[in-house]
């Protein structure tokens, strides 16, 4: 027996080990089971799958992945938080700062590619639920919490796009926004709308319609900036883990990762 | 400014002006269009060929040699690289291989359910621990997803540009590259019904697909055969109406939403689409030859007998339409989904149907609205 191995089982053999980790190595049937048992994020999966279900060429690892670019944002989104304030004199300087002077700036960059990342790797993943018919029931509940999921991954990625404050942020989400302006009878573009009416008074204009709710005034202003700020680091985020938890859940409850019949 | 820089020493300056320009032409709108829809076409019927790996090699050779040669020119490339495009590339790729992937994989199976032999993924009795078989694989995954995004981290800077000013306008003002197939949409279409309706439809459709689709066969295997119709719509919409639009948009885009072809300069300062003409003035003027109404009868306001065609149109097609195609093509279908389904799905892809329709009016008659109540915001 090495040096190592004599290390290894004397740290194994230990009561640190054997408190955190409540099985021997897992090598046996017995041990490999207590593994994924035994530990909170591993349990996430059953003991035991379908053989079909763990091919790489089957899932792509799509949705496992998305769920890692997830973690990954909510990492560097909290480092870029403890940097960043919402407001308009700072939040652009924040992020030039950042590149110029913080050390690790470069965790902007990983915060912006990986949300990238992650709305290419939740679309193959739903094309890979789609081809591979994984809808079907049982588990049709569970594609509808996945586009609910979608939603909220690119309403991630909008509301972030506004908060380096640069032109590319401020026009983009002019854009997007203003589509808000033409929902029917709520916006006052929309169709409809001038029919809301009490007496000659509109009660659909600017200053109250679906774009003012959205942006909290009549253009991105500072209103807006906090308001996205607010939706991008705590309530999206809360909900999407929410739901991925259904998700995964769900994924066990339906009898784990599809196969044929 | 057509005439693009000649690139580098491969093909001599004129032959290559010419091949830009043939290049620029077939990626005017129509043309792109078509050529994706024939693409995704062949690509379908053709899959059991298509998707052998010596033909996909050669796809991926000749379209990446193709890209890059593009980019020997300047105003491509300064289009491919801006930083936020860049996701637009990996995705075509992405797509690409996936696509790939997912149709190799459903010919097999289908030439293997032809030939009575079992499924690739058949078996599903057998069953693996978790640890370590499924645990390590993720573990791989996610080593090789750290690494690309460090390497993407590194070598690419996220963009910043100037300080957000609300009275300089950038030309054009795009929105996130994800959503640019809806601002592609507006175009062709109103804000209420590019920017709301349709993606309400978009996210109500994809939760609707399983409580849909009562199709029982390919559940949780991949195949074509098998769900002709359900793949084939879904790959349109994500495909052609999602993915294309979205590439579309980023790269043949230009000031004022203009088109211009990929190695084209943009020019802020090219003159705007033509006139576009509604059905009322088609109706009306051209057809009939008089003017378009403008008094009210008894108590149908005049805007309702002026839009009257494209009401007509309009019922027929999402009200009268349904009815008819229940007793025809989608009989089959029909039957196995009983009344509230199908007419669920009908008006879902009557409306997927719309989007094309529209744009192919468009650019073969400048053709605007079906319906325009323009006192009420309410074109169609
Ligand atoms: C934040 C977003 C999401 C995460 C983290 C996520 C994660 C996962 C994971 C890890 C699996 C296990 C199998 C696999 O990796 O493919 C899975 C399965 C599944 N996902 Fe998602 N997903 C997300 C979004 C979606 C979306 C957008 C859809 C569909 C519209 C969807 C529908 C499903 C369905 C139906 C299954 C079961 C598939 C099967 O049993 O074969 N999910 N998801």
């Amino acid at each position: 027996m090495s040096v190592f191995d004599r290390f290894g089982n004397w740290v194994r053999g230990g009561q640190v080990w054997g408190s955190v980790f409540r099985h021997g190595v897992p090598r046996d049937r017995r041990t490999r089971a207590m593994a994924i048992l035994s530990n909170v994020f591993l349990h996430l999966h059953p003991v035991a799958i379908r053989k079909s279900g763990i091919r790489l060429s089957f899932t792509w690892c799509m949705g496992g992945l998305t769920f890692f670019l997830f973690l990954i944002e909510v990492v560097t989104g909290v480092l870029l938080m403890f940097y960043y304030r919402p407001t308009v004199e700072y939040a652009y300087f924040d992020i030039e700062g950042l590149r110029a002077h913080v050390t690790l700036g470069l965790l902007r960059e990983m915060h912006r590619w990986g949300a990238h990342a992650m709305v290419i790797a939740i679309w193959l993943h739903m094309l890979r639920v789609f081809l591979t018919g994984s809808y079907k029931p049982p588990r049709e509940f569970n594609w509808s919490i996945g586009v609910i999921l979608l939603v909220l991954t690119l309403l991630l990625s909008f509301t972030g796009y506004l908060l380096p404050w640069d032109q590319l942020a401020m026009w983009a989400i002019t854009v997007g926004s203003n589509m808000a302006r033409a929902t029917p009878l709520l916006g006052h573009e929309g169709p409809l709308a001038s029919l809301v009416m009490v007496g000659d008074v509109p009660l659909v204009h600017a200053g109250d319609d679906a774009r003012f709710g959205l942006l909290a005034g009549t253009f991105v202003g500072p209103n807006a900036l906090l308001r996205f700020y607010v939706l991008h680091c705590v309530f999206i985020p809360v909900v999407a883990t929410i739901l991925i938890a259904v998700h995964f859940w769900r994924i066990r409850k339906d009898g784990g990762v599809s196969g044929p019949l | 400014m057509t005439m693009a820089l000649p690139s580098g020493g491969l093909l001599a300056a004129s032959d290559s002006n010419a091949l830009k320009d043939f290049i620029n032409l077939i990626c005017e709108p129509h043309w792109f269009f078509i050529i994706s829809c024939a693409g995704l076409g062949v690509f379908l019927a053709g899959y059991r060929t298509l998707t052998k790996p010596a033909v996909a090699w050669i796809a991926l050779v000749v379209f990446t040699l193709a890209y890059v040669l593009s980019a020997l020119d300047p105003d491509f490339r300064s289009i491919i690289v801006k930083p936020d495009n860049v996701p637009i590339t990996i995705m075509m790729y992405l797509v690409g291989f996936f696509l790939w992937l997912a149709f190799r994989q459903a010919a097999v199976n289908d030439e293997k359910m032809a030939s009575g032999r079992p499924l690739t993924e058949a078996g599903s009795d057998d069953k693996v621990l978790v640890w370590p078989d499924l645990v390590y694989i993720e573990l791989i995954a996610l080593v090789f997803c750290t690494v690309a995004l460090m390497v993407w981290t590194v070598i690419l800077r996220a963009p910043l540009e100037q300080p957000a000013d609300p009275s300089v306008a950038p030309n054009p003002a795009k929105a996130p590259w994800y959503f640019l197939g809806l601002q592609e949409l507006l175009v062709y279409f109103d804000p209420w019904i590019a920017g709301v309706l349709l993606p309400g439809l978009i996210v109500v459709g994809l939760i609707a697909i399983p409580y849909m689709d009562k199709n029982p066969r390919g559940n949780g295997y991949y195949t074509f055969v098998e769900r002709r119709f359900a793949i084939t719509t879904f790959m349109v919409g994500f495909v052609i109406l999602w993915v294309v639009l979205i590439v579309f948009g980023t790269f043949l885009r230009g000031p004022n939403w203009n088109f211009f072809g990929p190695y084209e300069y943009w020019d802020p300062h090219r003159p705007a689409a033509l006139v576009n003409i509604n059905l009322a003035q088609i109706f009306w003027v051209q057809m009939l030859g008089r003017g378009i109404p403008t008094e009210g009868f008894a108590f149908i306001p005049h805007y309702v007998i002026r839009e009257l065609p494209g009401i007509v149109i309009l019922v027929f097609y999402f009200l009268v339409l349904p009815g008819i195609l229940r007793r025809t093509v989608f009989n089959r279908m029909g039957n196995q989904m009983g009344a509230v389904r199908y007419h669920l799905m009908a008006q879902l892809f009557l409306w997927m149907a719309f989007v094309p329709i529209k744009m192919v009016l468009r650019w073969t008659l400048n053709f605007k609205y079906f319906v325009a109540i323009t006192e009420f915001f309410l074109n169609f």
